[in-house]
């Protein structure tokens, strides 16, 4: 009963958080500059891993992929069936993951270190508003570079697939690319890219709000950063999920 | 930094702090159970209480940081328990806070810490000015070379220093020292004791010292009021509460 108890007051307290960045972190006066900061901290700084976890990602489907497609006499489909793989789900929800873990456990750690030493109370005396300051900045950072990380890994992933190709086959550049995107739509391409920005939000919105309620001591921060990773990581699934039923709808996927 | 006088004839007339019938608790925890303090413009006190006895609590609920259940707290004659959030941004551009754990921002180097509240409140001045700021509110804590350090890389003495640097540098009228000399040695102790003092001759200022540690409370507050079991159980000056039979006081002076 008190695990359901706490379930139900952490939703409507995060509820509450969301509700609260909608209505105060998105008021003027901005805070431009730590939102460039913190967009090259969360985009810049996380590309080498994605693009290696994506460029991986690509070319290890590519090869798993090709004897099934081979045993159908289906080889020439496999640009298209890797690249919408890719681009409807794959790039997106593996950035998207890498993130929760990268992003997510370091906001979390950094905002839950700065309550338990004071530094957000000094803050607030100084005149600031952390809100705005911390978290309103954080969350509009994760939201922004989300789609701009998916979209490059994406294009990373389609070029290890097709490096892999070229394992067995050979297969041109242009040719490859030109079969990758006769076989997309919008239908792919919109929803995916819409979904990273929902993606983005939940990693921001969580790893912020794990940190900014941090219990004292060390312990709450190694949970903060600990429960940031895994609650975004499954809102990430879940938006998964919504997103696709909500494409399905418009797109008939 | 040019010492600051007094603003107005308002604030000459006025309690710096006025703290009636203040009460706060945390569920069944009644920490403040109608608590009064009344603190005249450059006047230093000193709060004295057991751990766990609201010390902090009390000063938290001066600056804002945390909202009294019920009473009023005025500073320089303004109701801060009822200010929306520009108007108690106002009021604590008046207060400086240091706090236990010195709150040194660590990913900023020294001289971002201090600038940091100057950028918030975003007042106009130029790099000459803000730089002039640094170096004297730096030079008044004794440490004037130390602006491109990380907090990281100083030591304790050092870090109370750079806090209280920070907290001068918007020139407070009011400062509230948490536990000061907590976790640093005698001589450190001592060195932050007589800075304090400098900084209430220098700068004008009235303050409340929480603190256990009685020699810094004997060379820094003018009135001692002890703090038990959620009011202002006592007060007096260092003398007097030496010479009192009250158990609860001698415990504090053995």
């Amino acid at each position: 009963m008190s695990t359901i108890y706490q379930f139900l007051y952490e939703t409507t307290d995060v509820s509450r958080f969301a509700i609260r960045f909608f209505r105060d972190g998105l008021k003027p006066p901005y805070e431009i500059e730590e939102i460039i900061r913190q967009s090259y901290v969360i985009g810049y700084k996380s590309l080498p891993l994605v693009g290696i976890t994506s460029f991986i990602m690509g070319l290890v489907l590519t090869i798993q992929s090709r004897p099934t497609l081979v045993e159908f006499g289906a080889e020439s489909w496999l640009p298209s069936m890797v690249g919408i793989s890719i681009i409807r789900e794959i790039g997106p929800v593996i950035t998207a993951l890498i993130c929760a873990g990268k992003i997510g456990s370091s906001i979390g750690a950094e905002l839950g270190s700065m309550k338990v030493t004071e530094q957000i109370d000094a803050m607030e005396v100084s005149g600031t508003n952390p809100f705005k300051f911390l978290v309103a900045t954080r969350i509009i950072a994760t939201t922004l570079m989300l789609p701009i990380l998916a979209i490059m890994s994406d294009a990373i992933g389609i070029y290890g697939s097709y490096l892999a190709v070229n394992i067995k086959d050979t297969v041109s550049f242009p040719l490859f690319y030109n079969q990758v995107f006769t076989s997309l739509s919008f239908g792919d391409i919109i929803p995916s890219v819409a979904k990273t920005f929902f993606f983005g939000f939940a990693i921001g919105l969580i790893g912020c709000y794990k940190g900014y309620h941090s219990d004292k001591g060390t312990q709450g921060v190694g949970r903060s950063a600990n429960s940031a990773v895994v609650i975004s990581s499954l809102l990430v699934f879940i938006i998964d999920l919504i997103a696709v039923q909500i494409a399905d709808l418009f797109y008939e996927l | 930094m040019a010492t600051p006088v007094l603003e107005d004839t308002k604030e000459r007339q006025v309690p710096a702090v006025e703290i009636i019938d203040l009460k706060k608790s945390f569920g069944n925890n009644h920490v403040l159970k109608g608590f009064n303090l009344t603190i005249q413009p450059h006047e230093n006190v000193a709060v004295l209480g057991k751990s766990g006895s609201g010390k902090s609590v009390l000063i938290k609920c001066i600056v804002g940081l945390i909202r009294p259940d019920a009473g009023e707290i005025r500073v320089f004659g303004q109701d801060v328990v009822n200010l929306d959030r520009q108007e108690l941004d106002e009021v604590r551009s008046r207060i400086g806070f240091l706090f236990q754990s010195n709150a040194l921002y660590d990913s900023l180097t020294v001289r971002e810490n201090l600038e940091f509240p100057m950028r918030r409140l975003r007042l106009k001045k130029t790099k000459a000015q803000v730089d002039q700021m640094v170096h004297e509110a730096l030079s008044s804590v004794g440490l004037p070379n130390v602006q491109d350090l990380m907090p990281s890389s100083l030591s304790g003495g050092m870090k109370k220093r750079i806090g209280l640097a920070r907290t001068l540098i918007m020139e407070p009228r009011i400062i509230l020292y948490d536990e000061p000399t907590t976790g640093l040695d005698p001589i450190t102790s001592k060195e932050i004791a007589n800075l304090m003092n400098d900084v209430h001759q220098k700068y004008n200022t009235s303050s409340i010292v929480i603190s256990h540690d009685m020699s810094c409370i004997k060379r820094t507050a003018h009135r001692i009021v002890v703090l038990n079991e959620g009011i202002d159980y006592l007060q007096g000056n260092y003398e007097e509460l030496e010479k009192s039979k009250d158990e609860i006081v001698r415990s504090f002076f053995l």
